[in-house]
């Protein structure tokens, strides 16, 4: 019964046109990000590198399509929970708000099964999006802006990686932003059992990932203990794997962290779900 | 032989914070019934539905279908039950065809594109399976909830107030598929509804239920004492026709209603015998029909 009802959930996402929100609205924004690139990208590394050039001499081809899919990474996941929370927190409120709910609660299928084959669809949806955005990132900028050695700046300092050394660290990369979008999925879909519209729960969910960021880059020591707990804290641990040597340990911290929401999120959703009064 | 009994309910009480939605209803539903489910707006009725299809769960008492306790065979008696509630939803943006594809797949039961498609046909849907939902009427709305009730083939359909908001012929449309659900597949139904007429006409036994309470409970036919029926004479020289009749059939009750219509209450037998005398004795009727009784006996008995 879990997996017919996963089926249904996905026959369900894929028949609404707000899922195909997210990818369209990737499509344009990465269209964009590169078509930018191409025209002023040398001048907006030359500022970077501006810098670096009285200890360091740069040869080669800076702007390469590494540099741009990294570029588009960092710059998109930060608005792509939005496009999660658009399709995941409308799963449950959004047929409570249509009433089929009723329908679907009172067949032969556990409330259990239902909450849970709609975190997978939603997972699935959310790789969906996640391969989506690695594909074209990954797939366009190499095409338009062929390869290279891939120059990143962070709080360390600059760190170039050889070209050879890049493919593995973005599959990785990719794969941890999967989880964070995942922990996003998670809370929307959680939100989403608390209420009987579409709306409520898919404001909330940016809500409150606009709140725990705003929480996180506040350097005042009162937040200081609750700061590594926060999932925003751990939704930039991608960026790690571009750094050398590769911070598995704190990887490791944040995989835990994100995978720990999840888990949590998933429990609180059965909890209410399985309890709630289905009247309207 | 002793009827198998389909719903059994005992003592079921439900509140919502403060509010008692229901009190002590208790009723039996028996295998091949069409159930009759009646009391105003409030009195509990859909709040017992929903305890029956396990939306809700009841504070105190006990619901046991198919001789089976819901509580702890919920999955294997819902795959025995077709409900609709108040108004079927569907995924307005799915054709109808899809729709039921989905209520289907978790039915409990495997049902086959064919089989959907003659359900379709069954309530007259045929011709609009590939359309989205969203540009159906209620009316066909309320026929593709009754498919969607009788896709994996319950012994058990319950319909809460299946003609709200219909049409006069929407509603004869719904009347018409319960009767073939009954005489065709020997259904039980548990129809709850406002319409009381409708009611009288396709159940054999009802329950009433007001505030919260169960009141009576038994077969319609015996509640209602149909050896007896109200008759709504139209006819000119109404306060002679009502001399008339005093005299010559002595009737448990006679009133006027209008200058031109009276009312009497008669036993059936003497119907054709008054109508007869009537017009023997000069009077010119307009009009003779017998007035439902439910709805006097439905008010009668919420008053008391």
């Amino acid at each position: 019964m879990l997996f017919k009802n996963t089926y249904n959930e996905f026959i369900k996402i894929v028949s609404k046109p707000r899922s195909y929100l997210g990818l369209g609205a990737l499509t344009l924004l990465i269209g964009i990000i590169i078509f930018a690139m191409k025209a002023d990208g040398e001048s907006m590394v030359s500022f970077v590198t501006a810098s670096f050039e009285q200890t360091l001499s740069f040869n080669g081809k800076l702007v390469n399509g590494n540099l741009i899919a990294f570029i588009i990474l960092q710059m998109l996941v930060v608005h792509i929970p939005l496009l999660i929370a658009l399709v995941t927190g409308d799963l449950i409120s959004g047929e409570a708000a249509m009433g089929t709910i009723r329908m679907l609660a009172s067949k032969p299928i556990s409330r259990t099964q239902i909450v849970l084959s709609k975190f997978i669809a939603g997972a699935i949806y959310t790789l969906v999006i996640t391969l989506w955005l690695g594909i074209l990132s990954l797939l366009v900028s190499h095409v338009v802006f062929g390869t290279g050695d891939l120059m990143v700046l962070n709080s360390d300092g600059l760190v170039i990686l050889p070209e050879a050394d890049i493919l593995w660290r973005f599959g990785l990369a990719f794969c941890v932003a999967f989880l964070s979008l995942l922990t996003v999925a998670t809370l929307s879909i959680c939100l989403s059992a608390f209420a009987e519209n579409s709306i409520g729960p898919i404001v909330a969910t940016m809500a409150i990932i606009i709140i725990f960021t705003i929480i996180g880059s506040l350097d005042v020591s009162v937040f200081d203990s609750i700061k590594p707990y926060l999932f925003t804290t751990h939704m930039a641990s991608w960026r790690s794997f571009f750094e050398n040597p590769v911070p598995f340990g704190e990887i490791m911290n944040s995989i835990v962290i994100l995978l720990t929401h999840i888990v949590l999120l998933v429990g609180i959703t059965l909890f209410k779900f399985n309890r709630k009064d289905i009247t309207s | 032989m002793e009827q198998q009994t389909i719903i059994k309910v005992q003592n079921l009480s439900k509140k919502f914070g403060s509010f008692e939605a229901v009190k002590d209803v208790s009723f039996t539903v028996n295998k091949g019934d069409v159930f009759g489910f009646l009391g105003p707006n409030g009195a509990g009725k859909s709040t017992t539905i929903r305890c029956l299809l396990s939306l809700i769960s009841p504070d105190s008492g006990t619901i046991e279908l198919f001789d089976k306790s819901l509580q702890k065979n919920r999955s294997q008696i819902l795959a025995n039950i077709g409900s609709i509630i108040e108004k079927p939803d569907f995924y307005k943006y799915l054709s109808a065809q899809k729709n039921l594809e989905i209520f289907a797949r978790i039915s409990g039961a495997t049902v086959s594109k064919k089989e959907i498609l003659e359900m379709l046909d069954f309530v007259g849907l045929g011709d609009r399976a590939k359309h989205k939902v969203k540009g159906f009427s209620h009316g066909m709305k309320q026929r593709l909830g009754i498919a969607q009730t009788l896709l994996h083939k319950p012994e058990l359909i319950i319909l809460d107030e299946p003609t709200t908001g219909l049409d006069p012929q929407g509603i004869i449309e719904i009347r018409n598929l319960i009767l073939r659900l009954k005489n065709e597949q020997n259904k039980t139904i548990l129809l709850s509804s406002h319409q009381l007429s409708e009611i009288e006409l396709i159940a054999n036994r009802m329950v009433i239920i007001n505030q919260g309470r169960s009141l009576v409970e038994g077969s319609v036919e015996e509640l209602l004492n149909s050896e007896e029926t109200v008759v709504r004479i139209e006819i000119d020289s109404v306060e002679a026709a009502i001399q008339f009749i005093q005299s010559k059939f002595n009737p448990q009750e006679i009133s006027q209603i209008s200058s031109k219509e009276l009312e009497v209450l008669i036993s059936k037998k003497r119907v054709p015998d008054l109508t007869k005398e009537l017009v023997l004795a000069g009077f010119t009727i307009h009009a003779i029909e017998p007035k439902r009784k439910l709805e006097d006996y439905f008010i009668k008995t919420i008053q008391s």
